[in-house]
């Protein structure tokens, strides 16, 4: 099925939930409603003729004014793929876990925890992952700035000149 | 005895341990030698890729992927090109595609004689890593002949490759592949065949079509669990689909589909995939340039793409975001090893400590990717 199939399926089924259909270049991608991301992925791996079994990759994005997560779903069975978008305001970064539906949801949820601070709420670990456990801040937001001493170690160049 | 209860131990194995490829570090819950669960904790060897991404201009990060996979840079020279590429619609001339499968298939064969011989260790068997490592070295020669360097290449560029190989190295490739095709034969007798090694890994650490579905594992671990999936066959890129090859998928010879056996057997069936695919790419390859024709620096248009490769080691996408500026906006990779590694502590729940290592060994991890 091509992605302006699966729109208007997911459109007559979720309605106002399924936000817009943006054809950008070079992957058009599907926009939904953060509380609704769940039930949306569970339909798109049940429903018989979609069938996204597999979810290729979970990714954090700073988009200036929100976070954005991006989701790359994959059909093994009909080998069609498409992109959700899901998007939350910075100072409120909470959305629901898909780590129910897709197991591979579990560590790329604590990556984009780690990195931009995106809450996925009932997630079961949510720990950062990469990074130390007592590290400040997250540093893929556009403006991160590093701390100077971790643990009395200089991090920045500044501090490490001195 | 049935209600004997032992107290509970926690041992941290790793970040240093022979075993575990890397920095990577196991939290271990035993009860006596058998594990109740064991907890990956990773980013020993977190480098910032992606952060680093954001600053650099699309051919500066090539050099960067090379240490992403180090075992098996080539391929990802290659992943990030081609999503660069796909980004830009740029045509690349044939014979640099003919190129770039030529070095990725060697690669291949390379990274996958690394895995072989470091499992050979890890399940107490020094021999066969003396003999890979002596058929690893040819092919890290013709790597040097073609671009310089043994292990971090930088060969494969946006739009092309950096060097053409003379008609005396692409010789060079077909004595070598008539040398090794044996080889994969004897590799066989000496270590796939042994029973030692047979009693270690068949049965262990069993993982089924399902799971590692939904656990998003790919590669070698995902057809040695039986399913035949494979990115160059089944969403090809560069020129894959014009050659003709298997995709070998485990058979439970000794043990389950989907044991540490069978994903180790899947990479011995692949090697011979590989050897098939050097050898129509030498008689395919035709005379032509090696570069596309670009002018000033390169700018993809605004846009996103998620382009996917098969590596060694798996699926490795790469999610590059562009605002048509000469930096990327963001630029994720999606890491075969990283996936694979989150099954880890379901799969080793219940097993021996022994077992542990002959789990993930098999897995063929590269802590370079996981961290990134």
């Amino acid at each position: 099925m091509v992605p302006a199939d699966i729109y208007s399926k997911l459109n007559a089924e979720f309605g106002e939930a399924i936000l817009a259909f943006e054809e950008i270049p070079v992957e058009p991608f599907i926009k939904v409603a953060p509380e609704s991301i769940v039930a949306v992925s569970k339909y798109l791996k049940e429903e018989p003729d979609l069938k996204f079994d597999a979810l290729m990759c979970l990714s954090g994005v700073d988009s200036g004014e929100t976070l954005t997560v991006v989701y790359h779903l994959h059909s093994t069975e009909h080998r069609h793929k498409i992109v959700l978008k899901v998007e939350v305001p910075k100072d409120n970064p909470y959305m629901p876990t898909v780590e129910g539906i897709w197991m591979t949801a579990n560590w790329h949820e604590r990556e984009a925890y780690d990195l931009f601070g995106i809450i996925f709420d009932n997630h079961s670990d949510l720990r950062r992952i990469l990074l130390p456990d007592d590290w400040v801040g997250h540093p893929l937001l556009k403006d991160y700035k590093p701390p100077e001493f971790y643990h009395d170690m200089p991090i920045s160049f500044e501090a490490r000149k001195e | 005895m049935s209600d004997l209860v032992t107290e509970e131990m926690m041992v941290s194995m790793g970040p240093q341990h022979p075993s575990t490829h890397g920095v990577l570090r196991l939290m271990l819950t035993l009860d006596g030698e058998i594990v109740k669960e064991a907890v990956p904790h990773i980013g020993y060897l977190h480098r910032c890729f992606e952060k680093h991404a954001e600053n650099l201009t699309y051919p500066q990060i090539i050099p960067y992927t090379d240490r992403l996979d180090y075992m098996a840079s080539m391929n990802n020279n290659l992943g990030f090109c081609v999503g660069v590429e796909r980004l830009m619609g740029l045509e690349v001339p044939q014979r640099a595609e003919y190129l770039r499968v030529l070095v990725a298939e060697l690669n291949r064969i390379a990274s996958h004689q690394i895995s072989l011989g470091s499992y050979g260790l890890d399940m107490g068997a020094f021999t066969p890593f003396l003999y890979v490592f002596r058929d690893r070295e040819i092919i890290l020669d013709i790597f040097e002949e073609l671009c310089g360097a043994r292990l971090t290449y930088n060969y494969v560029r946006i739009g092309g490759v950096a060097r053409d190989a003379s008609p005396a190295l692409l010789d060079r490739i077909e004595e070598f592949v008539d040398y090794f095709e044996p080889w994969i034969d004897k590799y066989n007798n000496l270590f796939t065949y042994n029973k030692i090694f047979i009693e270690r890994t068949a049965n262990v650490g069993v993982m089924s079509k399902g799971m590692a579905i939904n656990y998003g594992v790919t590669g070698p671990n995902l057809r040695g669990s039986g399913f035949q999936w494979d990115l160059r066959r089944d969403d090809p890129y560069s020129i894959y689909d014009r050659f003709d090859f298997n995709i070998p998928v485990g058979n439970g010879e000794f043990g389950t589909v989907g044991d540490s056996w069978n994903r180790y057997r899947v990479r011995l069936w692949e090697m011979e995939e590989s050897v098939k695919i050097i050898r129509q790419v030498l008689n395919q390859i035709p005379e032509g340039p090696i570069m596309a024709q670009m002018r000033g620096a390169i700018r993809p248009p605004e846009g996103e793409i998620y382009a996917r490769t098969e590596t060694p080691r798996g699926e490795l996408g790469f999610y590059i975001v562009s605002d048509g500026s000469p930096k990327p906006t963001r630029v994720k990779v999606r890491s075969p090893c990283f996936t694979v590694m989150s099954v880890f502590r379901e799969l080793s729940r219940g097993c021996m400590i022994a077992d542990l290592m002959a789990i993930l060994g098999s897995f063929d991890i590269v802590l370079g990717e996981i961290d990134r």
